[in-house]
């Protein structure tokens, strides 16, 4: 289908890093099911780099797809990085989405930040909680049982 | 394996269609609004077509309207009683939650006009009951409009009973019989139906080309302003070419409809059946009361525009009511009338038959599909959540 890019099919069709980590330092979950899209980001921490990450996604064709390149671009890199990933740069690394699924990269990116905020939590590490905003999915709120 | 289970999109063009197209392209190529002898040579084809349609659905020539197709004519009934009761002070519409886009969307654009649309719930079965549209019919009512059959999960309405009830109550009553024409025997006196939408490309036709049934005496106003065609209906000149091969495709599709169906339904059960095997899965819509190429499930844990890109990796060609492959946010309307919450309602799956359909085929379906759900339920958190107990199974 022409509709994504051939990375995102790439992603989507062999997703990397797709899995569950047991005793995981870090763990993340955002998105609803009602919406459609689900995303669980595990992290392992060893010192201040991800020495490994995996995820699980409930959604769609680019939802899985962005969460299998966001897992790429922060493994093995130092927290900061993954502090500092955008939605953005997880849409251009899949040589872009369709506009009304950016909201998937939007997932991905807060997911990462979720399961870091989760881990610094645990671990009683002080953060700059200007770094976690809350959830910036809008389409997610209001909506009607 | 290639195989298209995605009838009700759309359909392959029948070869006796292709053949009238080209036939009628060259040996009637005039314009039948011309006074020559080519232009009334392609006039008496078009009245020979009308006639053909009118006589597969029980009218008559003079009350069939050639349109581009279901969605043009769906308008044009809907507008046309809706205007000509609002000019004696009637503006009461009833319809139903489940109905197409094409009369949805019409019946919003009147209700910002001012008039009252009543759309009739449909239970789990998804179908609605006559005795809910008989309660709303009143002396206010303009317009009932009820699907023959539903597109997306392909249950059969009870338009002959509330099409009786209108009659009995003097009012128009249209039916968008677009999924359901060439696949089902239909009379519009038995329907009791004053308009009748059908859109060509359902049943083998080309696309581009349906018609409307109108019945004598029922108020009708042209959408399209212009020349005199289709009785000072529809301007623009005919495309008689696609008229032909829609009549031709309309022919073959209703020759053995006994024969279709029972081959058709018969496949349709037994896919049907080998897909409930499918843990935490439910059919959507009446296993009997639906159309004989309709299989529609949703499947717990999972979204169905991923489905549909893997099943696609595998030569499958599906639909889904999924939000994520509309484009919109929402999953189907039909779905969540049904009583499907959104959770699952993402996770839907809609196959349709044809009459090209194999056994092979639908083995192949039914080995693929359990495989590719049971991936994607592999990397869902909603799956291992449902699994591991922290979140409660709906279906």
């Amino acid at each position: 289908m022409s509709l994504y890019s051939e990375k995102v099919m790439d992603h989507f069709k062999h997703p990397r890093n797709v899995g569950v980590i047991e005793n995981a330092d870090g763990v993340g979950e955002v998105g609803n099911a009602k919406c459609g899209d689900i995303m669980k980001i595990y992290l392992k921490i060893d010192g201040d780099i991800i020495s490994d990450v995996k995820f699980e996604t409930f959604g769609c064709g680019s939802a899985i797809a962005s969460s299998s390149m966001a897992t790429e671009l922060i493994k093995g890199k130092p927290l900061a990085d993954a502090l500092s990933l955008t939605n953005k740069a997880v849409a251009e690394a899949l040589d872009g989405l369709p506009a009304y699924k950016m909201h998937c990269s939007v997932l991905a990116e807060e997911a990462i930040k979720a399961a870091i905020l989760d881990y610094y939590t645990k671990n009683n590490i002080p953060y700059d909680e200007s770094l976690f905003r809350e959830s910036s999915c809008a389409h997610c709120e209001d909506k009607p049982e | 394996m290639f195989v298209y289970a995605d009838n009700a999109a759309t359909t392959k063009v029948r070869p006796v269609a292709l053949k009238a197209f080209n036939e009628t392209a060259t040996a009637y190529f005039g314009n039948p609004s011309s006074l020559h002898s080519a232009g009334q040579r392609a006039k008496e084809e078009l009245t020979r077509c009308r006639e053909k349609i009118a006589a597969v659905l029980g009218a008559n020539g003079r009350e069939i309207y050639f349109t581009s197709g279901g969605s043009e004519s769906d308008n044009q009934a809907i507008l046309s009683a809706a205007y000509a009761g609002a000019r004696k002070g009637k503006k009461k519409i009833v319809s139903t939650a489940i109905e197409h886009h094409a009369v949805l969307h019409t019946l919003e654009k009147l209700e910002k006009e001012g008039f009252e649309v009543v759309l009739l719930p449909v239970g789990a079965e998804g179908i609605v009951k006559v005795e809910d549209a008989a309660r709303e019919l009143d002396e206010n009512t303009c317009l009932v409009s009820v699907m023959l059959a539903n597109n997306e999960i392909g249950t059969l309405q009870p338009v002959s009973e509330i099409g009786a009830l209108c009659r009995e109550k003097k009012i128009p009553f249209h039916t968008d019989a677009v999924q359901a024409v060439g696949h089902m025997p239909i009379d519009v006196n038995a329907l009791h139906c004053d308009y009748l939408a059908l859109s060509g490309h359902k049943f083998g036709a080309p696309r581009g080309v349906g018609a409307l049934y109108v019945r004598t005496g029922a108020p009708l106003f042209s959408l399209i302003e212009g020349g005199a065609q289709e009785r000072g209906k529809r301007a623009g000149t005919e495309n008689l070419p696609a008229i032909a091969a829609m009549t031709a495709a309309l022919e073959e599709a209703t020759r053995d409809l006994p024969g279709y169906m029972k081959k058709v339904s018969a496949l349709r059960d037994e896919l049907i059946g080998n897909l409930s095997r499918i843990p935490h899965c439910a059919l959507n819509g009446d296993p009997e009361k639906r159309l004989c190429g309709n299989v529609s499930f949703c499947f717990e844990g999972i979204e169905g525009e991923s489905l549909l890109l893997l099943l696609d990796e595998e030569g499958i060609c599906a639909s889904s009511g999924s939000a994520c492959t509309s484009g919109s946010l929402d999953p189907s309307h039909v779905l969540l009338a049904i009583g499907r919450v959104h959770d699952v309602a993402h996770g839907s799956l809609r196959l349709t038959l044809s009459e090209d359909t194999t056994e092979e085929e639908i083995a192949y379906l039914s080995e693929k599909i359990p495989k590719v759900v049971a991936y994607l339920r592999g990397m869902s958190p909603v799956w291992r959540d449902l699994q591991e107990g922290r979140r409660t199974y709906i279906l």
